[in-house]
């Protein structure tokens, strides 16, 4: 990066006066950024921080290969702003929601409609990109599914049974995370942080310990950073060995649909033996941990995780060497190294089509400092490829847990922090099983929150599912879901 | 007043044990994964409570919509009335009636697809476009099968075709007539019956709509056909009219057993198939049939 830079560097879980942070023209912000991803930094977070009646536009960006991150915003403005969409896409959700949180026009954007809200109305009666022609005809499916999940719009495309175009229509499970926030930290902000989304809660509720420590001027103590870095892995661990099940269940294929269900469990149950909760509910707090993992349980940890281990590298394998499934998995949903760049995506969907993208490694904060780890990658961008990186990923959160369980870390549990310091930004990312989970946060005078926002995975990734349909039959449209696995509630707040 | 009897004892038989089937294929696949399972009678319970409800029909549905699935199950149970059972021989037997059983299966899925797209549903429609076009291909291969039994034995009607000796094609029959079982009854690798996907089904999406008596109807028929099926190729590949009244039932309960496992296994141990590969494996089952069929033909001559 040249020193002529318009963006200050800024490191993952570090803060910056709000007053340091270089500002521009709304124009010259769009710009640079342009030309900032155009040299291979990526599209971390987007938002508008209101300021008065006018908005300013904040763009973090992440330069992976140089393991730094990078911030500026513009200048309080009112009205539009050339799009940043037109010449790199991974803008197009960013810009749609700064639309409809703040009113600000992207000019030049191609599909400016709601990201969440469609006017009071429910997303799936909004306006959907249609194609014309005779046999095209277009399928919705949702927003109420056929088995136990969230609720979501598709509205798919076809002709036959071929798919041309799918639209995802998100939002029934906005709850206002992000407006509650403001004028934060309450009482309620880290239940509700870690509800974003339930099978990410340790992520999320690191992130924003880790932001409110940051702004603390301090960090959590080495156990507590120890004690989150491993249950981090178990939630990836369990995440991972649920999808590699539902994958099988989706092409009917039941000894690793079996066998994974019931492996997940003894995942969620260390979890459990760690915190007390299956999900990690109420173990990550602001200034440290709440529970201990004394070497006695370290060690009842230690021999249940190695025999869960063993069961689920069996089951994968099964996966692996029946010749139906790999039949069924292998080019399909295809998201090409190109496209997955272009639309920015992340974590486990970003490594399938061979880009080299984890926050541990890339970004480290907290415990991953002194313990690296490996990103794993698999080209291919296929279903196949999809539920392979899990594997891998299975094995390498499984060797991490295996190396770091008795590490030396005598220290407190948790500290008491101080208050937010007053008019700073505030950055954390965590690389939750889904991938990067990016919290910004800015103060007021008072160290009050002027502005929390959040970015689930699911944000940047639900664009890939829908480019991994094209042109797939739509009978393929489950198990392509299932092999992106995204989030409905991390995606609407 | 035999003939009475006869034709009561043989509609119990098939009303009364076809829905045992489908508890003993997802007994063998909770074995396979490790659970406990449904129990065996599962569907007689289903079909208990599906018959006490009542229906909801939607407004744009006509009400062929109800009356559609009953005419496919008597076209079902009449096929089912031709059908010779071993030593018992068939309910009703003529020249010629093997053709008078296909139409009559053919009938069935036509009822099927047509109730299915009685409510305007996209996902409906699909359902139906589906069966319809892997049922040109199943239905070539189960074609190519009666010819190759009926030149096997100089014979147009089900209880000669059926009973008499094997030629050398019975295992090209059988393999071929498995996969034509499959495919017919929307079994695992051609549709999944468990699956709660609608966007992957082709049975289960066309059935999605309709619901208490009518729904039960269609659950039994689907039992029925499967029955059909495994009775048919069963028949069709042993050589049971060599054997005495007592040991050819016993071979054709014990027949009908190992394919009801077999479905189950193949069901647990195999994925599906991408719906692009179908075409590519019924054209497998209807080559097989051919090659029985050749083989029935000039089998003896070479």
């Amino acid at each position: 990066m040249s020193l002529t830079t318009p963006f200050k560097r800024i490191a993952n879980a570090a803060t910056l006066p709000w007053a340091d942070v270089p500002a521009w023209p709304a124009e010259e912000l769009v710009r640079a950024t342009a030309s900032e991803l155009s040299r291979g930094a990526r599209l971390s977070s987007w938002f508008g921080v209101p300021e008065g009646d006018a908005v300013c536009l904040v763009a973090v960006l992440a330069f992976d290969s140089e393991k730094t991150l990078a911030v500026a915003r513009s200048a309080a403005f009112t009205g539009s702003y050339p799009s940043l969409t037109v010449k790199h896409p991974q803008a197009h959700m960013f810009e749609r929601e700064v639309w409809e949180q703040h009113g600000l026009v992207p000019e030049g954007h191609p599909w400016l409609k709601p990201v969440r809200r469609t006017n009071g109305d429910a997303p799936a009666n909004g306006t959907f990109f249609r194609v014309e022609g005779p046999e095209v005809h277009e399928v919705a499916v949702g927003p109420v599914h056929a088995g136990v999940i969230e609720p979501g719009h598709f509205r798919f495309q076809c002709v036959g049974e071929e798919v041309m175009h799918l639209e995802i229509a998100l939002g029934y499970q906005h709850r206002g995370i992000e407006a509650a926030l403001t004028g934060g930290p309450h009482r309620a902000t880290l239940i509700q942080m870690e509800t974003i989304a339930g099978d990410t809660t340790i992520a999320h509720a690191t992130a924003y310990a880790t932001i409110l420590e940051s702004l603390a001027g301090t960090e959590a103590p080495p156990r507590a950073q120890w004690l989150r870095a491993i249950a981090l892995e178990l939630e990836r661990l369990a995440n991972h060995t649920g999808d590699l099940g539902a994958l099988a269940n989706d092409v009917a294929f039941i000894p690793t649909s079996a066998a994974c269900g019931k492996i997940r469990g003894d995942f969620l149950n260390l979890t459990a033996l760690l915190c007390g909760n299956r999900f990690g509910r109420g173990f990550v707090r602001p200034g440290g941990c709440r529970f201990d993992l004394e070497p006695e349980r370290a060690q009842r940890f230690l021999d249940r995780l190695k025999t869960a281990l063993v069961d689920v590298a069996q089951a994968a394998n099964w996966l692996w060497d029946s010749a139906s499934v790999c039949a069924r998995f292998e080019n399909l949903g295809v998201v090409s190294m190109a496209q997955a760049d272009e639309v920015g995506l992340v974590g486990p969907s970003a490594r399938a089509s061979g880009l080299t993208r984890d926050v541990r490694a890339d970004h480290p904060a907290g415990w991953h400092r002194q313990a690296p780890t490996k990103a794993a990658i698999w080209p291919g961008g296929d279903v196949f490829a999809r539920g392979h990186v899990r594997a891998l990923e299975i094995e390498r959160s499984g060797e991490f847990l295996c190396q770091q369980i008795f590490a030396k870390t005598e220290s407190e549990l948790r500290v008491e922090i101080a208050a937010p310091a007053p008019d700073t930004l505030a950055i954390a990312m965590v690389e939750g099983w889904r991938g990067e989970v990016c919290h910004v946060a800015i103060t007021d005078a008072a160290g009050r929150f002027r502005r929390y926002k959040i970015t689930d995975p699911s944000f940047h990734n639900w664009t890939g599912l829908a480019l991994s349909l094209r042109g797939t039959a739509i009978s393929d449209f489950p198990i392509c879901n299932k092999s992106f696995n995204l989030s409905y509630c991390g995606f609407d707040l | 007043m035999n003939t009475i009897v006869d034709i009561v004892l043989r509609l119990a038989c098939w009303l009364l044990l076809a829905p045992l089937l489908p508890g003993i294929i997802n007994r063998v696949k909770a074995w396979v994964g490790g659970r406990r399972g449904p129990p065996v009678l599962q569907l007689y319970y289903d079909l208990a409570r599906l018959w006490k409800k009542s229906v909801v029909m939607s407004t744009l549905a006509s009400p062929a919509f109800v009356v559609l699935p009953a005419v496919a199950w008597v076209a079902l149970l009449a096929a089912a009335m031709l059908m010779p059972l071993g030593p018992a021989g068939a309910g009703l037997s003529f020249r010629g009636d093997v053709v008078l059983m296909l139409y009559l299966l053919g009938l069935g899925r036509f009822c099927t697809a047509w109730a299915a797209m009685e409510t305007g549903s996209a996902f409906e429609g699909m359902g139906a476009v589906r069966e319809v076009s892997y049922a040109v291909l199943a239905e070539a291969a189960m074609v190519a099968a009666m010819l190759s039994l009926s030149v096997q034995t100089h014979s147009l009607t089900l209880t000669t075709m059926l009973s008499p000796t094997v030629g050398a094609g019975a295992v090209l029959l059988a393999a071929g007539l498995f996969i034509v079982l499959l495919a017919e009854n929307c079994r695992v690798p051609f549709d999944d019956p468990n699956t709660h996907l609608e966007l992957t089904m082709i049975h289960e999406v066309m059935v999605l709509d309709h619901s208490g008596p009518p729904f039960a109807v269609i659950l039994h028929g689907a039992s029925m056909k499967l029955l059909f099926f495994a009775v048919l190729l069963t028949q069709a590949v042993l050589p049971m009219g060599k054997l005495g009244v007592v040991s050819s039932a016993c071979v054709l309960v014990a027949g009908v057993f190992v394919v009801t496992v077999s479905v189950g296994f193949v069901e647990s141990l195999m994925a599906r198939l991408a719906f692009r590969r179908v075409p590519l494996q019924l054209a497998t089952a209807f080559l097989l049939c051919v090659f029985a069929l050749l083989v029935a033909w000039k089998g003896g001559v070479a």
